[in-house]
């Protein structure tokens, strides 16, 4: 897939959204000076896409202070915002990569209930598979009513093996089960699904703890990847999420979903200053190639409504 | 309380909201009626401004997330269809079979289940092994069917196997993607549900009013289930959703298991959107400090066999807070005597207020000391009230039996109490007791 592609198809994913985006925008900005009333019209636009109320009042603060060479006209201030934002962004676009000299590369999927993590194992499969490895699934999903059958569906269209245990068996011993058979067979990458899980609850986090720890002891460096699927519908609580998920399962990407709605996953922004983890894809659909690379401009300028 | 100190507190507040995910607009609304709200008013003793200011919030906040606070609505010819929507992820299927459930211990129904999730890849499986592993009927899953089909079928069955309720699942769905909300109405039309709820994930940030509102525009929603109060989001969604679908919060969902299902408790909702919960208990116990030394005051009084007209007043004030009549039955857990007695005295909330304008025309010598009314005081105290002489008579003589009652109570201790009370008990004392 070309970069072009990603991103036309992000606008197109998008586009819907940004109508009334640039309304806010519009309005915020008719009046030309930045008084604190536009400033605050502004201010809001950033908290509407739940930034949070300290990094908007940030950015808030970086546009009062900036010194334009003339007037500027609405455009020219959001392209100021999206350009600030896009530089708190750009150390974490980072592309998930494989290194090949892992055999099998494992990549261990992790977060809250119904974030997305099947969906994404069933995207990164398509893409990974499409690239000429051999991609194993692991069912670790052994608590959710139907998990299994779900990743079952997902290795059926994207033509990679399963490998399960029956429902309410131990995930640990399952992860097991499944980095041996990607050993024996040769396999290139093995990506595991888990259960959703809150992170509050100490017992499940333990289980994830105890995930890893199988893990390790087939290969000390494994797992390679350890990616935590956040929801962009989801508000100030994600930055809970990568806190609690980082403590216990040392998270080395993220990749957030549901960008194809309304939501505009403002909270990233916050992320990114805080925990400085990569970003690798966001997810705008519920198809097999809805997952994109991140890009930082392109994520500003959504966030802005400056996609079209 | 002044405008700075109201101002101020405000300041806090809207960002508390803000940070517990509470939509913007829906914060800015909500601070213009907690300001019209908090000036003026009394800070109680020993409490700062601000916290008073809290106090008042969280009051607030308890009554809108309580408003309309309802069981299911399940009148109609059985079966009756309660519809689940909402985004995906939101947990709508795990719902479906708590709601199952619930149905079944709380209001002895029996429920069908019926997934329309035909996009979510084993969605339908999903609710399938639900119903077996908790026992609860799902209609047999038939490949390649419409959710419209689907739908049909579950009336049917439904009727034919003489279920008191159909639950439909449906599939997870973005308020912008007009195809899946139109495939939603038919849904909805066809099937003529006594509940849709909308189900929506306690973690919801910004965009939850976006969603909700789209989703009450296009179907006829009634009321609200919120997912995941188990984790450890500040459930400011829970505002913003309750305000602009302007339905009920029914349940909510504390966890993974099959019994995980409450009924909405507004107060504990509001306390965590709010993060105060020091401050309000603080308030409250200030509160409650005041109301004890009136009481002990009160007492102190009843013990030497006094009761003047002062204290009939804040008796009536007092019934009046309470909700007036209905509200103080309602509070009282067993009621039953005293209600015939309260109903055969046809005392009704109005009557309260203009008895306290009566007692408000004394002068504060009369008030103390009844004794001195003559005819023409009486007149007066009428006119100055806007009642009648009739009424002015009839409230100085329940006064005296009230006083009387107290003086005998004050004889016989608390025991005797209820004993000595005399017949057409007048409702001052009710709160009292
Ligand atoms: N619109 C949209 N929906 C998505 C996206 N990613 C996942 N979904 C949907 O979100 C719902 C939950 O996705 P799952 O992949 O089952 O999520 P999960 O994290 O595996 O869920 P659990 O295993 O139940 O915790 C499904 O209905 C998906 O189709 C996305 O990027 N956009
Ligand atoms: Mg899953």
């Amino acid at each position: 897939m070309t970069q072009n592609d990603w991103l036309s198809r992000l606008k197109n994913g998008l586009s819907r959204t940004s109508a009334h985006l640039n309304e806010g925008i519009a309005q915020a900005l008719k009046n030309k000076n930045l008084d604190e009333s536009t400033l605050d019209d502004l201010e809001d636009i950033l908290i509407t896409s739940d930034m949070g109320v300290s990094a908007a009042a940030k950015l808030r603060d970086e546009v009062a202070k900036a010194k334009f060479e003339k007037e500027p006209s609405f455009k020219d201030i959001k392209y100021f915002l999206a350009a600030k934002i896009a530089d708190i962004l750009k150390p974490v676009e980072q592309p998930l990569l494989i290194d090949n000299s892992k055999k099998p590369f494992v990549i261990l999927v992790q977060g809250v209930n119904g974030s997305g993590k099947t969906t994404t194992i069933g995207k990164l499969a398509k893409i990974f598979t499409e690239e000429g490895k051999s991609v194993l699934l692991a069912a670790g999903d052994t608590f959710r009513a139907a998990a299994i059958e779900q990743l079952q569906i997902w290795g059926d269209r994207t033509g990679c093996r399963v490998i399960s245990h029956t429902s309410g068996a131990d995930p640990a011993g399952l992860v097991f089960d499944a980095l041996g058979t990607a050993r024996r067979d040769n396999i290139d990458l093995v990506i595991i699904d888990t259960a959703g899980r809150l992170q509050n609850r100490d017992d499940l986090m333990a289980e994830l703890h105890k995930i890893s720890r199988v893990i390790r002891k087939l290969d000390q460096t494994a797992p390679h990847c350890c990616l935590l699927i956040l929801d962009a519908t989801v508000g100030q609580n994600a930055l809970s999420q990568v806190e609690k998920f980082q403590k216990t399962s040392q998270i080395t990407g993220l990749v957030m979903n549901k960008l194809d709605g309304s939501a505009r996953g403002g909270i990233l922004v916050s992320l990114a200053e805080k925990f400085k983890l990569p970003v690798h894809a966001i997810g705008v659909g519920e198809g097999e190639d809805d997952l994109m690379p991140f890009n930082a401009e392109d994520f500003a300028k959504n966030l802005l409504g400056l996609n079209n | 309380m002044s405008k700075a100190d109201v101002d101020s507190a405000l300041r806090e507040i809207r960002i508390a909201l803000l940070e517990a995910d509470v939509a913007l607009s829906v914060v800015k609304e909500f601070i213009v009626l907690v300001r019209e709200k908090a000036l003026g008013q009394e800070v109680t003793r020993s409490v700062t401004p601000g916290q008073m200011v809290i106090k008042i919030v969280n009051d607030h906040l308890v009554e809108i997330l309580g408003v309309g606070a309802s069981e299911l609505n399940l009148a109609t010819t059985p079966p009756a269809v309660i519809m689940l929507v909402g985004l995906q992820g939101s947990g709508k299927t795990t719902t479906t079979a708590k709601l199952a459930k619930h149905l079944r211990s709380q209001y002895r129904k029996n429920a069908i289940m019926t997934s329309l999730d035909i996009r979510r890849p084993a969605a339908q499986q999903q609710l399938k092994s639900l119903g077996e592993t908790h026992s609860i009927p799902t209609l047999p899953i038939v490949p390649f069917e419409t959710p419209e089909m689907i739908t049909e079928r579950a009336l049917d069955t439904g009727k034919k196997e003489g279920h008191d309720v159909i639950l439909l699942d449906t599939a997870g769905r973005l308020h912008i993607d007009d195809s899946m909300m139109s495939e939603a109405l038919k849904i909805q039309d066809l099937s003529n549900p006594c509940e849709i709820l909308f189900v929506a994930d306690s973690m919801t940030g910004q965009d939850a009013v976006n969603a909700a509102r789209a989703f009450s525009e296009r179907l006829n929603i009634t009321g609200i289930i919120l997912t995941r109060i188990d984790g450890d989001a500040r459930g400011g969604a829970a505002l913003s959703i309750r305000e602009v679908t302007g339905t009920p919060i029914k349940l909510m969902g504390t966890g993974e298991k099959i019994d995980d299902i409450e009924v909405f408790h507004p107060d504990r909702i509001a306390s965590r959107i709010l993060g105060m919960g020091d401050v309000v208990s603080l308030v409250e116990k200030a509160q409650e400090t005041v109301r004890e030394e009136e009481a002990e005051e009160f007492a102190r009084k009843l013990q030497k066999g006094q009761f003047d007209l002062e204290d009939m007043a804040k008796q009536l004030g007092q019934m009046r807070k309470m909700g007036g009549v209905g509200g103080i039955l309602n509070k009282l857990p067993s009621v039953g005597k005293i209600k015939n007695q309260l109903q055969d005295a046809n005392i009704d909330d109005n009557v309260i207020s203009r008895q306290e304008a009566i007692i408000f025309s004394m002068t504060t010598a009369e008030r103390k000391n009844p004794k001195l009314f003559n005819g023409s005081r009486r007149r007066r105290i009428a006119e100055g009230s806007g009642t009648t002489v009739q009424e002015v008579n009839r409230l100085l003589k329940q006064h005296k039996e009230m006083a009387k009652a107290m003086k005998k109570m004050s004889k016989l201790g608390r025991k005797g109490f209820t004993k000595g009370m005399p017949q057409g008990m007048p409702p001052g004392i009710l709160p009292r007791i």
